[in-house]
C-alpha cells in the first residue's frame, strides 16, 4: 500500500471538537459526520479536500473527547492518513481501531508545507515529500499494533480472537 | 523494585506475569460503560463483532446524560438504540432519564465503580472513577464495543507521574482549582498516556467531592487515568453503597515514577483557564474585567452536591446579574434531591437561577445552555476549546464553583470576596 497526497497542515492540539464538533453528534452516519468535518476550524475544509489528501499536524491531535465520530469525519470525508508530532492517547487507539492509518514525524512536520504532495509508504517506514525531494523515515508500530492494523481494525482482530477461542 | 497503583491493578487483571512499564497487555474488566453518543456505535461494534451477549450482565451499563432529556429526534433515536440493546441484554443496570445523571457521578454513587477495579468507559472523563483508588480509562466506541463482546482490552501499562500536594488550602480553594492550576503547569499534553497519581497530605485531607473533580480532569492533560489511593474516607464513602469485596492497593514506597512534581497548596488561588485550552489557567486575582452573558455550575467536574453548597453560601441573598443567565446542573438526581431538601435550590431559584435536570448538555454545546456568537461562559465545565459551549466565535473560562457563582452575580469574572 502506497499512500499519495496533498498536505493540509495543523497546528498543535487539535480538539475532537474542533475536528466534529458536538452539535453534530446526534448521529453516527459517517458521510453526515463527514460532512462537517473540521467546520469551525475552515468552514469549506470538506470542500477543498480532494480524496487521499493527507493531514500534517503538529504535538497532541485529537485531544479531548473520546468520541471515535471524529477520527470517522476524517476518514470518510476522504483523508488518507494523518501524520503528527504525537497524537493523543484516545484519538491513537481509535484511529487504529477503525483503521485510519497514522503515522507520528516531527521531522516530516518541521520540513513538509502545506500542499506538499506526499507518499507514504507504511511498509518501509518511509514517508516521501515529493515537492521538496526530502525523505522521512516513520516511528514504527509495536507488533501488535501492526496486528490489529493487518487485520483489517479492532473489530476484524476481536472476530479473529474470538474464533480461535472457540475452536481452542 | 517497587509498583504503583496502576501497575499492581493491571497486574491484578492480566495473565501475563511480571508485566512492566510499556508492556502490551490484555486485561480483564470489572466495568465497562458508554452514553447516548458513544453507546449506538460501541453496539454497532459488539454486532460487527458477532457477539450475541455481553460478557457479563452485570458489569456493563449504558447512560443516556448527553443529549437527554433527548434534545431532538435524532438524539432520541441515539438514545432508543442503548435503551433497547440495555433491555435485549438484560443488563441489571440501566439508567433511565429520572433514575438517571451524568456517568461519572452517578456510577461511584450507585456503588458500581470500586478501589482496585479495572474501568473502561467510553467517555474521556472515565478517569473520575480513580478517585476512589481504581483505574478507570477512557477509550473510544470500537474499544467499549470490542470489550462488551470480550471482557478485556488491550492495554500498554502506563508509565505513572506523581503529583504531590501539601499545605493548606486557602479560602475558596478546591479541588478544581488544584487540577486547573496543575494542567497550566504541565500543558494539555503533559501527561499524555501517562497515569496521574494524586497524593499528598492536602489530597488526605480532601473530600471525596474534590477528589472526583481533580481525577476527572486528568484527560485536560492527556493522562490515561487519574488515580488516588482508596483510604478511610473512601470506605466511609462507600459503606452504604456496596456489599461487594474490594481490595485497597497502594503504591509502594519506592514505587517508580516518571516524573514527580510537588506543589505547596498555600500559593495557589481560586483559578480561570482561559479561552481555548485548559491549561490557559490564571490566578483570579490575573484575570482583569471580562464581563459574561453565562454561568453554568455543573457537569461530571463541579456537579456534585459540595459543589452546589458551595455556589449556595455565594448566592444566598444576592441576586444574579440582569445581564448574567446563571444555569446551575445537579450531576444526578439523588444531588438534586439533596440539594432540595438542603434548601440550596430555593437559594438559587431566589438569586435567579435556572436549575437543569441532570444532563452534560451546555458543557458540550448540546444543548440547556448554548452559547451565541461573541458570547463569553464562566463555566465548572472541564473544556474551553473552540465552539465547545456553541458558537465557533463564543469563548469559555474555566472555574470552580465559587468562581461561577460570584461571576453571576456581579456580571463579570471575579473572585468570591467581592460578593461575599
Amino acid at each position: 500500500m502506497i499512500i499519495k497526497g496533498s498536505v493540509w497542515k495543523f497546528g498543535d492540539n487539535i480538539d475532537t471538537d474542533v475536528i466534529i464538533p458536538a452539535r453534530y453528534l446526534n448521529t453516527s452516519d459517517t458521510q453526515e459526520l463527514a460532512a462537517h468535518c473540521m467546520e469551525d476550524y475552515d468552514r469549506d475544509f470538506v470542500k477543498k479536500i480532494k480524496h487521499g489528501d493527507i493531514i500534517v499536524a503538529g504535538e497532541n491531535f485529537g485531544c479531548g473527547s473520546s468520541r471515535e465520530h471524529a477520527p470517522i469525519a476524517i476518514k470518510a470525508a476522504g483523508i488518507s492518513c494523518i501524520i503528527a508530532k504525537s497524537f493523543a492517547r484516545i484519538f491513537y487507539r481509535n484511529a487504529i481501531n477503525i483503521g485510519l492509518p497514522i503515522f507520528d514525524s516531527t521531522e516530516l512536520f518541521n520540513k513538509s508545507e502545506q500542499s506538499d504532495i506526499l507518499e507514504v509508504h507504511p511498509q518501509q517506514g518511509l514517508i516521501k515529500n515529493i515537492s521538496k525531494d526530502m525523505e522521512f523515515r516513520m516511528n514504527s508500530m509495536p507488533e501488535f499494533i501492526q496486528e490489529i492494523i493487518s487485520a483489517g481494525g479492532l473489530v476484524e482482530y476481536t472476530r479473529n480472537e474470538m474464533k480461535r477461542r472457540k475452536h481452542n | 523494585m517497587g509498583k504503583t497503583i496502576a501497575e499492581k491493578i493491571i497486574q491484578l487483571h492480566c495473565a501475563k506475569k511480571d508485566i512492566k512499564i510499556g508492556d502490551l497487555i490484555k486485561a480483564k474488566v470489572d466495568f465497562a460503560f458508554a452514553n447516548d453518543i458513544t453507546g449506538p456505535l460501541a453496539i454497532d461494534v459488539f454486532k460487527q463483532i458477532g457477539s450475541e451477549r455481553v460478557y457479563d450482565k452485570n458489569k456493563v451499563t449504558f447512560v443516556p446524560d448527553h443529549f437527554t432529556p433527548n434534545k431532538d429526534i435524532k438524539s432520541a433515536e441515539q438514545s432508543k438504540i442503548i435503551r433497547e440493546f440495555s433491555q435485549e441484554q438484560g443488563l441489571t443496570n440501566y439508567f433511565e432519564v429520572g433514575k438517571c445523571g451524568i456517568e461519572h457521578a452517578l456510577i461511584p454513587e450507585k456503588g458500581l465503580a470500586l478501589p482496585g477495579q479495572l474501568i473502561v468507559g467510553a467517555d474521556s472523563h472515565t478517569p473520575t472513577s480513580g478517585a476512589l483508588g481504581a483505574l478507570a480509562i477512557g477509550v473510544g466506541s470500537t474499544d467499549l464495543g470490542a470489550v462488551l463482546a470480550t471482557g478485556e482490552i488491550w492495554l500498554k501499562v502506563p508509565e505513572t507521574i506523581n503529583f504531590i500536594y501539601n499545605g493548606e488550602l486557602n479560602k475558596w480553594v478546591g479541588g478544581k482549582d488544584l487540577i486547573l492550576y496543575t494542567i497550566a503547569q504541565i500543558g494539555v499534553d503533559g501527561a499524555n498516556y501517562k497515569v496521574m497519581e494524586f497524593s499528598g497530605e492536602t489530597i488526605k485531607n480532601l473530600s471525596m467531592d474534590n477528589r472526583f473533580t481533580i481525577c476527572n480532569m486528568a484527560i485536560e492533560a492527556g493522562g490515561k487515568s487519574g488515580i488516588i489511593e482508596a483510604d478511610a474516607l473512601t470506605l466511609e464513602y462507600l459503606k452504604d453503597k456496596t456489599d461487594k469485596n474490594f481490595q485497597l492497593i497502594k503504591s509502594d514506597p519506592d514505587a517508580q515514577y516518571v516524573k514527580v512534581f510537588e506543589y505547596n497548596v498555600s500559593n495557589i488561588e481560586p483559578q480561570v483557564a482561559f479561552p481555548h485550552l485548559p491549561d490557559k489557567g490564571k490566578p483570579i486575582s490575573e484575570v482583569g474585567e471580562i464581563r459574561i452573558d453565562q454561568s453554568v455550575i455543573g457537569s461530571c467536574t463541579n456537579g456534585h452536591i459540595e459543589d452546589l453548597r458551595i455556589a449556595a453560601r455565594i448566592l444566598k441573598n444576592n441576586k444574579v446579574d440582569s445581564k448574567v443567565r446563571l444555569i446551575i446542573i445537579p450531576a444526578t438526581q439523588q444531588i438534586y434531591l439533596d440539594a432540595m431538601e438542603e434548601g440550596l435550590l430555593k437559594i438559587f431559584i431566589e438569586a435567579g437561577a435556572v436549575i437543569s435536570p441532570p444532563t452534560c448538555g451546555p458543557c458540550l454545546g448540546g444543548h440547556m445552555g448554548v452559547l451565541a456568537k461573541g458570547e463569553k461562559a464562566v463555566s465548572t465545565t472541564n473544556r474551553n476549546f473552540v465552539g465547545r459551549m456553541g458558537h465557533p466565535e463564543s469563548e469559555v473560562y474555566l472555574s470552580g464553583p465559587a468562581v461561577a457563582a460570584a461571576s453571576a452575580i456581579t456580571g463579570k469574572i471575579s473572585s468570591p470576596e467581592e460578593v461575599v
